[in-house]
């Protein structure tokens, strides 16, 4: 059991310190939550009110990566340490899907 | 560290999800999983996309006919929302309150099953009301692969996490069940990741065009 306190000699010490960051970062997700829920309003409002097409593409194409990342490092805790591993998997992937649809979009869309 | 091992919230590991080498494997394996469906899931955007309106003649709906934004807003918020409460379930298995933590899932689950009844009703509109079918045009088998698949992932996701929930109801929190626990959400999450793409690709640029 001790290699699983390394900050503390103190259990107790390292108890409450833990619930106390567990406590923040549960605080982090909230505001990670409704700055995703500000995001999609706000795409769903852009369509809604009927912009250029050459505008609103680009700009809720952007808004979904920004809220995949927040999904991603937050709620999928890529941003903790011990994520290597994770990170190489999700980005091998995201090169490979980039690539994919490229080739769909340029070589089949006629 | 065995791991039936009954534990208090004191000396509840930091990580339980990786406490233990099965849960180490379990972790790494899942998050390459993760990325396999990334994969798969682009190829299904990508014939989408490629396929986007092919339709054989005028008769047939096209995506901005087809597509109400209310009910997709609706679906977004409802798996967000889920999504958000099963973070929440997590922050309970790591404080090990195990009650908190099935009340969370079943939240999570309901929510996810409001997006399910949704999705069915969507599919069945456009069957009815607009004949837009599987097999009526290039256009309709990419457009229910996709979102169909998405749907499935749904249902394992919902019936994995119920599994779990019933399995462990009167077992508690251990470290052979928080790396499950752990995985599930996580998966749940990924199910979001891609609704976030289909709302953005299928539906909004959808009704632009």
């Amino acid at each position: 059991m001790a290699n699983l306190h390394p900050k503390s000699g103190d259990p107790k010490v390292t108890y409450e310190y833990r619930r106390k960051k567990n406590a923040e970062e549960m605080r982090m997700q909230v505001i990670t939550f409704t700055m995703m829920i500000f995001f999609t309003v706000i795409a769903f409002v852009a369509v809604g009110a009927g912009f250029s097409k050459w505008f609103i593409i680009p700009f809720v194409l952007l808004l979904a990566v920004v809220q995949v990342i927040f999904q991603l490092y937050y709620f999928m805790h890529m941003s903790h340490k011990g994520h290597e591993a994770p990170q190489l998997f999700m980005y091998s992937g995201v090169i490979v899907a980039f690539i994919t649809i490229l080739a769909f979009l340029t070589i089949i869309w006629l | 560290m065995a791991a039936e091992q009954k534990f208090t919230p004191q000396t509840w590991p930091e990580s339980p999800e990786q406490a233990t080498l099965e849960g180490k494997n379990k972790f790494l394996g899942f998050w390459f999983f993760l990325g396999g469906e990334t994969v798969l899931f682009a190829s299904l955007f990508a014939t989408y996309l490629a396929l986007k309106d092919s339709v054989p003649s005028d008769t047939h709906a096209k995506a901005a006919d087809l597509f109400e934004l209310p009910l997709v807003f609706l679906m977004t918020m409802l798996l967000l929302t889920s999504s958000l409460t099963s973070v929440f379930a997590m922050y309970h298995m790591k404080n090990y309150s195990f009650k908190k933590m099935q009340q969370w899932l079943f939240i999570t689950v309901v929510l996810g099953l409001g997006f399910l009844a949704c999705e069915i009703y969507e599919f069945y509109h456009y069957y009815h009301a607009f004949e837009h079918k599987f097999t009526s045009s290039a256009f309709g088998s990419a457009f229910y692969t996709l979102v169909g698949f998405h749907g499935g992932h749904v249902v394992f996701g919902l019936s994995w996490i119920i599994a779990l929930m019933i399995r462990n109801a009167k077992r508690g929190l251990n470290l052979y069940n928080a790396p499950k626990f752990y995985l599930a959400s996580l998966y749940w999450h990924f199910i979001d990741v891609v609704w976030v793409f289909i709302f953005t690709v299928v539906y909004l640029m959808g009704m632009v065009g």
